[in-house]
């Protein structure tokens, strides 16, 4: 098994394999979620030859590169050209954390009219160039492997690198967090606590992390492989929130992923939300 | 001739000393995070002493009684089944070896108690090697492990890590004297009192009697069983106290939350396979797996390889999985099971129905966990007697606060 064996990498023979961050439009946490491996670092930079990577060091190893990770969305005329490069220049492409595979928070844009809020926050609106919509990678370009969270977990991000060094398939599950807080032994806080979660329907791999600290879940992985939305907003309903607060909880770092922003949607104008055929 | 006893609440302390003086890990009821689960414990104050519960779909609330009862609670939040059979299991740890031509492996043995046992996973500097006495089993979690040891050990293959675990296991049953809003026991045919020979064997049986004083009746299943209550200097019981104790799980057989109509029921759900309420219950279904996590019954495992970042390592684990995911009905080319109604369908056939021709024997005990613990409420007695056409007829009689019986 060596490097050039791979379909579409980019290197020649080289004793490791090259490994490139990219940044657009995000606050940078998943990058430092690698930088946070601390114990792994050194095995990490003995695996692989860090080529591009601002964040950490100003020395850059020209491309193209075997392994780009690539976190933030597409949200400026600048960065749709951009990733387009980023494509032309990696192997493989890996997408980090919520704003890349979903188009993160900001994403909040694509509900609400840019030109309007544009125009109340800036006193020139005019020196701004970005784009009504805020965009994952994969909207782009074609996209290797898409790894969940806000931030990304540091054991899921070591697990993508070591699978894609050695060739294998990556061990990212994409059932729901409910599992991975029964093998913790949690006691679910929405059924002892009457605590609203999104749990149910958000994809594993942050550990379960506020449900072992009593609180609910807020859906940083995005939807799970078979998320039922519409039974989960019954739920919170249950559980005492109001549709705008329906809303909301759907619309945090994972809004504009599907089933999220036509759950939120479903809930806001009002009750009776009408189960289909709403999204044209 | 049942061999029966009578301690009292030192006597309890006394019989949990002497379990750590042979080497035990001792695990029982403890309240944690809202909930009665299980735990290490050492002394009759780490019990749940003066808590009940509520119980109803989707719904588990601790409730303070108004007495000292130390199992005045019904199912905890989770059964035997991590104790015995881990969420997460080392299988065998390899290493590449020197030249990087081959591997060489070890076996889990070394590494397996590192697991902890699924119990207190994170609570452990070291490898725990001791056996482990799980105290307040009930009738039907006793019946799940003897469901797992069919399946787990008594068929072609042994599964050498449960048959270890459970070689070395005391078991010390608790009868039902509460049961919650969605036990349903009486209609599988497994409690509410522990029954030697029905399920796993137990080593000791408690009843507690709370008046006239806190006392227990302890019935004995085994000879070391009855070997520590010599130890402890346990009395014989009178035969008022096996009375009382008698009208204990009588009353509590009484007062089952739910019921479940089982006649019939293999061929009803065969007959059902395209039945509209598999659609319904995917409207409401999650697929969130809560069910199956806490189902003592439900075994499914994945196998999960894991490689560090050089690559001179890996591990092979055996994790718990469910059939309401995705990935569980992966084959090459995709998922067999891709819709929510699909998977409820499968569960519920296997528990109910295929499960009979699989290991004879149902695959529900009645306990009534995937009631409480489906996020979404869905109620399984329902949904059979909805099969059956007949909604509603799974509700008994409401069990509220433990009050004398009066209906």
């Amino acid at each position: 098994m060596t490097v050039t064996d791979r379909p579409g990498a980019a290197a020649t023979a080289r004793a490791r394999p090259t490994l490139a961050v990219w940044k657009f439009a995000s606050c940078d946490g998943c990058q430092l979620t690698l930088l946070n491996c601390e114990d792994e670092l050194l095995r990490l930079a003995g695996a692989v030859e860090i080529a591009y990577f601002p964040e950490a060091t100003r020395a850059v190893v020209e491309g193209p590169y075997d392994v780009s990770l690539v976190e933030g969305s597409i949200t400026t005329p600048e960065e749709l050209e951009r990733i387009q490069h980023v494509r032309a220049v990696s192997g493989r492409l890996i997408t980090i954390g919520a704003c890349a595979t979903a188009g993160g928070i900001q994403a909040l844009r694509n509900f609400g009219d840019v030109a309007e809020f544009r125009s109340i926050v800036y006193a020139h609106p005019e020196y701004l160039s970005t784009l009504s919509r805020s965009t994952p990678i994969s909207a782009h370009v074609s996209v290797d492997f898409e790894l969940r969270g806000c931030p990304v977990n540091k054991h899921q991000l070591l697990e993508v690198l070591a699978a894609s060094i050695q060739d294998r398939k990556p061990r990212i599950p994409s059932h729901s967090v409910c599992v991975e807080c029964k093998r913790r032994g949690n006691v679910c806080v929405t059924v002892a606590h009457g605590t609203p979660c999104l749990g149910p329907v958000t994809q594993a791999g942050c550990g379960a992390l506020c449900p072992s600290f009593d609180r609910g879940c807020y859906g940083c992985f995005g939807p799970q492989d078979t998320p039922n939305t519409a039974s989960i907003a019954h739920q919170l309903s249950e559980l005492g929130m109001s549709e705008p607060e329906v809303v909301r909880i759907f619309r945090t770092f994972n809004a504009a992923s599907e089933p999220f922003r036509r759950e939120s949607e479903r809930h806001e104008t009002g009750p009776a939300p009408s189960a289909e055929g709403e999204d044209a | 001739m049942v061999e029966t006893r009578l301690i009292d609440v030192t006597g309890l302390q006394s019989l949990l000393d002497a379990l750590v003086a042979r080497g035990y890990r001792v695990l029982g009821p403890t309240v944690r995070g809202g909930a009665v689960v299980n735990a290490e414990i050492t002394e009759v104050a780490d019990l749940p002493r003066g808590w009940g519960d509520d119980q109803e779909p989707g719904r588990y609330r601790l409730r303070p009684r108004d007495d000292e009862a130390l199992f005045g609670f019904a199912a905890g939040a989770q059964s035997a089944k991590p104790v015995f059979f881990p969420t997460d299991e080392l299988l065998w740890r390899g290493r590449r070896t020197a030249g990087g031509s081959g591997f060489e492996a070890q076996s889990a043995e070394s590494a397996q108690a590192a697991q902890g046992g699924g119990v207190e996973e994170h609570g452990e500097d070291g490898p725990d090697t001791r056996p482990t006495a799980l105290l307040g089993v009930r009738s039907c979690d006793l019946s799940a492990v003897g469901i797992h040891d069919t399946v787990l050990t008594g068929r072609g293959f042994t599964d050498a890590h449960y048959a270890q675990r459970r070689e070395g296991a005391f078991v010390i049953a608790v009868a039902c004297s509460d049961p919650g809003g969605t036990c349903f026991c009486v209609s599988m045919g497994t409690g509410p009192r522990p029954e030697q020979g029905r399920g796993a064997p137990f080593d000791l049986s408690l009843t507690e009697l709370l008046a006239p004083e806190h006392r227990f009746v302890v019935e004995v299943g085994s000879e070391r069983g009855g070997a520590l209550l010599d130890e402890i200097g346990a009395t014989a019981a009178a035969r008022g106290d096996l009375a009382a104790a008698d009208a204990v799980t009588e009353q509590a057989a009484q007062r089952m939350g739910r019921r479940l109509d089982t006649d019939g029921i293999r061929d009803l759900l065969y007959a059902s396979i395209d039945s509209p309420r598999w659609d319904d219950v995917a409207s409401r279904c999650l697929a969130c797996t809560n069910c199956t996590m806490v189902c003592p019954t439900c075994f499914c495992t994945t196998v999960e390889d894991v490689s560090d970042l050089s690559g001179e390592s890996a591990e092979r684990h055996r994790v718990w999985d469910s059939c309401f995911t995705a990935d569980f009905s992966y084959i090459h080319g995709g998922t067999v099971r891709e819709s929510t109604r699909s998977r409820y369908r499968q569960w519920m056939t296997h528990k109910l129905a295929s499960w009979h021709d699989q290991f004879g024997s149902s695959g529900c005990v009645g306990c009534g966990r995937c009631v409480t613990w489906c996020p979404a409420g869905i109620d399984i007695t329902e949904e059979a007697a909805a099969l059956r056409g007949v909604p509603g007829s799974n509700l008994p009689t409401p069990t509220s606060p433990p009050t004398p019986a009066s209906e």
